[in-house]
């Protein structure tokens, strides 16, 4: 069983490699003409005015956030799906209840606000 | 005869056998490994390059106009040229720009496109890695391309870059919970997340049957985590001016490009093999070798549809994509879930199971059509606007 | 052969701690974070713990990395690079880290850890799912409280922020 990892080893370690043996492929067949203009920052053909900053709304946190808590929910219950079949009633019942509540998380950021994007 | 209905497993045994006669095991399968992974690259690649040549030639063909046929037979290797163009384009680095992240994202980003390929089953007993974990496996390598995105948005020193990044990376989250709590249905009712056991699992129904509900959540949640119509706002070239791989050219371009249709690719078996049965078909079980074939038909009729959505459906916003991944998908997607857990506790056997789920699929569909239609007219009275009224 | 793997993962795990620590761009201190992580799941994988390897991928790298990255980005101060990593009580501070380092050596070779031998069962994921219901059902219930609560939390205090 572990052995298939280690073919995941090595197909991670070649399919890490090729994207590099193309750039350098690239970089050995392309035109090197750098230049100051070709090489400032693209902001539809003008000028950059200002810092390169963007405001970063805390919206984007919350999805984050929100989606971090549904991930962790979404591990649990892949162990329970895999046992499912051989499990009583008891462990649906038990499976609705962890889902309940989150769903009811779900449906708090909903009333608040915190889906929503400005 | 025989040997050709299992050809692939029976080349692989015969080189296996004529190998072990000369070298030492480990070497053996150390060279195995080798082929394997090249076969799976080079597979990755030259279906890209159909791919490519395929979706261009369906959105001609329905916008009325004929597409790339002067490269090559019906402009087959356009694609090729298209590739040899962007290898000896001048790469032009922005200026300021974090050069080693710059460089390693459109790796990432393809690394974790041709590694999903690990796990995917191509016919009974051919597969790479039958992982335990298959199923999370998948899950937890598109996470990964997340990375590569917000990398890539970053090390660009551009604010647009910047911004279309983090656009990206919220679509990519907020869709991900949605395909998998549709895997996790399909988990339960195969009772494994190995994508082997999965495809096995689906005789004689295939899940499609009995949560087509997941399969559409799925189809549709998989669309927005590559980055297609209607989900491509990201790459829409009136916004944002293309997002977070504006300061990329030439060759790295390519690499955020390849990536997007293998992992459109990828997406497809997956989805065949999840809820349409993999490579299951008639007579399978004496002829294996026919496997390889009814997943590529099947792979190809989704492929097909992917295409024809891009010739046809507009894009949607950025909010009404949150939106709805949120309080439509996710929402189903659980109540879903409960359904089929609920389905395949049923006495009653098999058919009786299927069409439980079933019927709880159309409900669950029907209601939510339902909701959605009423928000839609509550939203359009308030915006003083009245739907058209069909009489 | 098990031994050469694990060492040559714990390195990559020690290479990105230390990349964490040292880096001077904070966006770098989180990618090599990141390579930590997958140093611990590629842990896991050897031992056998598959499950619990792949799900370190998935919620550690894909989710709390990327939170990571939007709490530095929330936080201006990743377009400067610090001014130095090291602050001005460093050679105090390297003492006493040496000295925890040889009593945290010392402790763990006198201790006698309890190997298991044998191999994980084939349906350890199975078990897992199964021990959920059955007698970790209250910690598995109390944990959708605390996520629940956590999300409610970050909630109150971003609407707080906000207005």
């Amino acid at each position: 069983m572990l052995e298939q990892y280690g073919f995941i080893a090595l197909y991670s370690g070649l399919v890490f490699v090729f994207p590099f043996l193309g750039m350098l492929t690239a970089w050995l067949l392309r035109p090197k003409k750098p230049n100051p203009i070709k090489r400032s920052t693209y902001e539809c053909g003008l000028e950059t005015i200002g810092d390169t900053w963007v405001q970063f709304k805390a919206q984007y946190y919350l999805f984050a956030l929100i989606f971090v808590v549904f991930d962790i929910e979404a591990v649990f219950l892949f162990p329970w799906a895999v046992a499912y079949r051989r499990l009583a009633l008891y462990a649906l019942v038990e499976m609705a209840i962890f889902l309940l509540i989150l769903l009811g998380g779900l449906l708090y950021a909903w009333r608040k606000k915190a889906l929503q994007w400005q | 005869m025989d040997f050709v209905s299992d050809l692939f497993v029976n080349l692989g045994r015969v080189w296996t056998d004529f190998l072990s006669m000369y070298l030492a095991p480990w070497l053996v399968r150390l060279i195995n490994w080798l082929i394997v992974s090249t076969i799976l690259l080079v597979i990755g690649l030259v279906t890209v390059l159909f791919l490519v040549w395929l979706e261009r030639k369906i959105v001609a063909r329905i916008q009325d106009r004929p597409g790339p046929n002067r490269v090559g037979p019906f402009g087959l290797l356009q694609t090729v040229a298209d590739a040899v163009k962007l290898l000896t384009k001048e790469d032009i680095t922005p200026a300021g720009a974090d050069r080693i992240v710059y460089n390693l994202a459109p790796a990432l980003a393809t690394f974790s496109a041709l590694m999903l390929m690990a796990v995917l089953p191509w016919g009974p007993r051919l597969i790479a890695a039958d992982l335990n974990i298959g199923v999370l496996y998948l899950v937890a390598l598109g996470s990964v391309a997340t990375m590569a995105i917000l990398m890539a948005g970053w090390s660009s020193n551009n604010k647009y870059a910047l911004l279309g990044g983090f656009r990206v990376v919220a679509q990519l989250l907020s869709y991900e919970i949605p395909m998998i709590l549709a895997m996790a249905s399909v988990v339960l009712l195969a009772g494994s997340m190995s994508t082997q056991a999965i495809v096995e699992a689906q005789s004689p129904l295939p899940y499609v049957v009995f949560t087509p509900l997941a399969f559409l959540i799925y189809l549709l949640a998989s669309l927005a985590e590559v980055g297609r119509v209607p989900f491509d706002l990201l790459e829409a070239e009136s916004e944002l001016i293309t997002g977070y791989n504006i300061e990329y050219s030439g060759m790295k371009f390519a690499f955020f490009f390849l990536a997007e249709f293998i992992n459109t690719f990828i997406v497809s078996i997956i989805a065949v093999t999840l809820f349409l049965g993999g490579w299951r078909g008639p007579l399978v079980d004496r002829f294996p070798v026919l496997g390889v074939f009814y997943l590529g038909i099947k792979v190809f009729v989704l492929l097909f549809a992917m295409s024809w959505f891009r010739g046809t459906l507009p894009r949607f916003r950025i909010d009404q994509m949150q939106m709805f991944a949120w309080k439509v998908l996710v929402p189903v997607a659980l109540v879903n879930l409960l359904i089929v857990a609920v389905a395949v506790k049923l006495p009653g056997g098999l058919w009786a199971q299927a069409a439980f789920a079933l019927a709880g699929n159309v409900i669950t569909l029907l209601v939510t059509l339902g909701l959605l239609g009423r928000a839609a007219r509550r939203f359009a009275e308030r915006r003083g606007e009245r739907l058209p009224v069909t009489t | 052969m098990l031994p050469l793997i694990f060492i040559a993962i714990a390195a990559m795990t020690l290479v990105g701690a230390i990349g964490v620590v040292t880096a001077r761009n904070l966006f770098h201190a989180a990618l090599f974070l990141v390579l930590s992580f997958f140093g611990v799941a590629g842990i896991f994988i050897t031992l056998e713990a598959e499950f619990l390897g792949v799900a370190q991928v998935l919620i550690y790298v894909g989710a709390i990395s990327i939170l990571i990255i939007f709490a530095i980005m929330l936080s201006r101060g990743i377009a400067r690079t610090a001014g130095s990593v090291l602050n001005a009580q460093w050679a105090v501070v390297a003492i006493g880290a040496m000295l925890l380092f040889a009593l945290l050596v010392v402790l763990l070779l006198q201790i006698n850890w309890p190997v298991v031998q044998a191999a994980a069962p084939p349906d350890a994921i199975a078990e897992l799912g199964r021990a959920f219901v059955d007698e970790y059902v209250i910690p598995f219930e109390v944990a959708s409280v605390l996520l629940v609560v956590a999300l409610i939390g970050a909630i109150i205090i971003a609407r707080e922020r906000e207005s």
